[in-house]
């Protein structure tokens, strides 16, 4: 047994530790920016703080919820993250239930099939993109940071080979008892994929929340702004719209920002303990083929 | 074997099924790919007429159709200003670098992690690792300014400690290039693992069984068992990530440069957006996203093909 052998004992201990200091250490960042949002401003100005709040206050978290925009564009984040998370599972299962048909089945099932990964290969870039939105009129509209990355071949095709791994048996005895394929699709793949569909949601919820870029370009007014792209601007592009000059004044930037850091984040810590929970899964799931 | 497959019940089911409904076609399953085919039409390949505008001097007044065609003009300009090979060098230095470093840190802490015993604190390492890349480069950008500032906690650190002057993180080319890249391998490296974690689990216990009782240490277990085990998995995402060479990461880079580093942290994507949507330049911002995306494509396609024929892999 080679665990009781003393150099591997030396060995596992140093391991334990050095495992140990790089996860703590991945964290630390993140651990000592929240410490400064809950510091008092000069404390925090002055670089007193480390690991440990310095006069220990919320005000950097009430001066940005105060902001009528950080209201305004939390509110656009969450509809764009509900709806267009519940648009792309319809949208991709759907197609990735038909896709995982056999082309003897479906005739015509590899064309679509290198019609969707094409657009993986290769993509028009960012300005024919942006003159489609703009001839489209959905510039200041939700549309357009649903839209456009409603499909995802990456996501379908890894429902796709979820939805294969589904026992034949399961259809085949619906298809007997006279049902079709939506029907099938309907109470027996749908049902029987979900640990397959909850990862893909979070992944496409996670997705939505982050994503700044689309309403930079496509938002031209603060109230359109979805959250991360206000946090953006206000975080990185350091503006202060919303602010009341009063505040910043009296305010560090310092603590104020790194308040909405977190309030920015927030959501993605809530649902990180069950992201992780069906992540692992989904990804050895839909990696397995046949 | 064309008969076997014709008796395979599932596909004959199916085609009762579609029998039963009157059709040869299965207009089901064509209506269930439609939504997304449509949207796929809309949004990835009408943008692609778009390219014309690569070759002509497009005025938004005149249009697509409108606009004067200029052949290669753009494309030549591209390749005689020095600032495009600065930017492109930039690119691919980035992108080699997280994709070796991404490869390489991953591979060896899920050996390392594969030696831990105590599943809970495995778990634990795991859970507190992968997290960053759940977190967007706006949450780690403003972490990173805040950290790297003149005034922030690393230099601090750095001259209470080591009597160092304040390094300029984000102002000084050098130490902007190294930012960038050590802070992707802190985003993804513990993402990265799950997939070698996953060819772990996947290797056969008997060959440990078997090296045990010929009594081979847990050091040359790893060298003839676990690592030649992971190999062609390495192969694989090592292949696939040649599609990335020209990838830098645009939003991480978006989000921690400034004007003062140009030179040394533009990369060709975040030019695209200055050049197209800021300076108005429609036509060559065009050009040279098209120039970076036919690359790609080469290099996707060629990956694809080496990672098929090294290790057969298929994506469906």
């Amino acid at each position: 047994m080679y665990h009781k052998t003393m150099p591997y004992r030396i060995f596992s201990v140093f391991n334990y530790f050095l495992l140990a200091i790089i996860s703590i250490g991945c964290l630390l960042p993140l651990y000592h920016l929240l410490m400064v949002s809950f510091s008092d401003t000069s404390a925090a100005n002055a670089g007193l703080v480390t690991f440990w709040p310095i006069g220990f206050t919320l005000d950097a978290y009430v001066k940005t919820f105060d902001n009528a925009n950080f209201i305004t564009s939390l509110w656009v984040s969450v509809k764009r993250t509900i709806l267009g998370t519940a648009l792309a599972l319809a949208v991709n299962s759907a197609a990735a239930y038909a896709l995982s048909k056999d082309n003897r089945v479906f005739r015509g099932r590899n064309i679509y099939l290198w019609y969707f990964v094409i657009t993986m290969l290769f993509n028009a870039g960012l300005i024919p993109s942006y003159i489609l939105i703009l001839k489209l009129g959905l510039l200041n509209n939700l549309l357009a940071l649903i839209l456009p990355g409603l499909v995802s071949v990456y996501n379908l095709i890894l429902l796709l080979n979820f939805f294969r791994t589904v026992p034949k048996e399961l259809e085949e005895a619906t298809f007997i008892d006279g049902a079709g394929h939506f029907r099938s699709f309907i109470s027996i793949y749908l049902p029987i994929s979900l640990p397959a569909l909850a990862t893909i949601a979070l992944f496409t919820m996670v997705g939505h929340w982050n994503s700044y870029f689309d309403g930079l370009i496509y938002m031209k007014g603060v109230e359109n702004l979805p959250l991360a792209s206000f946090m953006q601007t206000l975080i990185v592009q350091g503006s202060t719209t919303g602010f009341d000059p009063a505040v910043i004044a009296n305010m560090s930037q310092r603590t104020l920002r790194a308040s909405q850091i977190f309030i920015g984040a927030l959501p993605i810590l809530i649902v990180y303990p069950f992201l992780q929970r069906f992540f692992v899964k989904g990804i050895v799931i839909g990696a397995v083929k046949e | 074997m064309d008969q076997m497959m014709t008796s395979d019940p599932n596909i004959k089911a199916a085609r009762i099924a579609n029998k039963q409904k009157g059709n040869r076609v299965p207009w089901v399953l064509h209506l269930m790919v439609l939504p997304a085919a449509l949207f796929v039409f809309v949004f990835s390949y009408i943008p692609m007429s778009g390219i014309v505008m690569a070759f002509q001097d497009y005025k938004a007044a005149l249009g697509i159709t409108g606009s004067p065609f200029v052949g290669l003009k753009h494309f030549r300009y591209m390749f005689e200003n020095d600032y495009f090979m600065k930017i492109t060098w930039n690119t691919v230095l980035f992108a080699c670098s997280k994709i070796v470093l991404n490869l390489i840190i991953p591979f060896g802490f899920a050996l390392l992690l594969n030696e831990v015993r105590n599943m809970g604190f495995k778990r634990s390492i795991q859970t507190l690792v992968y997290l960053p890349h759940f977190l967007s480069w706006v949450t780690l950008g403003g972490i990173l300014i805040d950290l790297l500032a003149q005034t922030g906690i690393i230099n601090l650190f750095l001259t209470n400690v080591f009597g160092i002057k304040p390094i300029f993180f984000l102002g000084d080319g050098t130490w902007f290039r190294l930012t960038i890249i050590f802070s992707d391998v802190w985003k993804e490296f513990g993402f990265n693992t799950i997939i070698f974690l996953a060819a772990l689990a996947g290797i056969n216990p008997a060959l440990y069984e078997a090296a045990e009782v010929d009594g081979a240490s847990r050091l040359k277990q790893t060298m003839h068992i676990t690592i030649p085990s992971l190999i062609p998995i390495l192969i694989v995402v090592a292949t696939l990530a040649l599609g990335n060479v020209l990838n830098a990461n645009f939003d991480q880079v978006f989000n921690l440069y400034s004007p003062m580093i140009y030179q040394q942290g533009d990369i060709i994507d975040t030019f695209v957006y200055r050049e197209g949507l800021l300076s108005g330049q429609f036509s060559f911002a065009t050009a040279v996203s098209l120039f970076k995306s036919m690359i790609s494509l080469i290099l996707i396609v060629v990956s694809y093909r080496l990672a098929y024929k090294f290790a057969g892999y298929r994506i469906f």
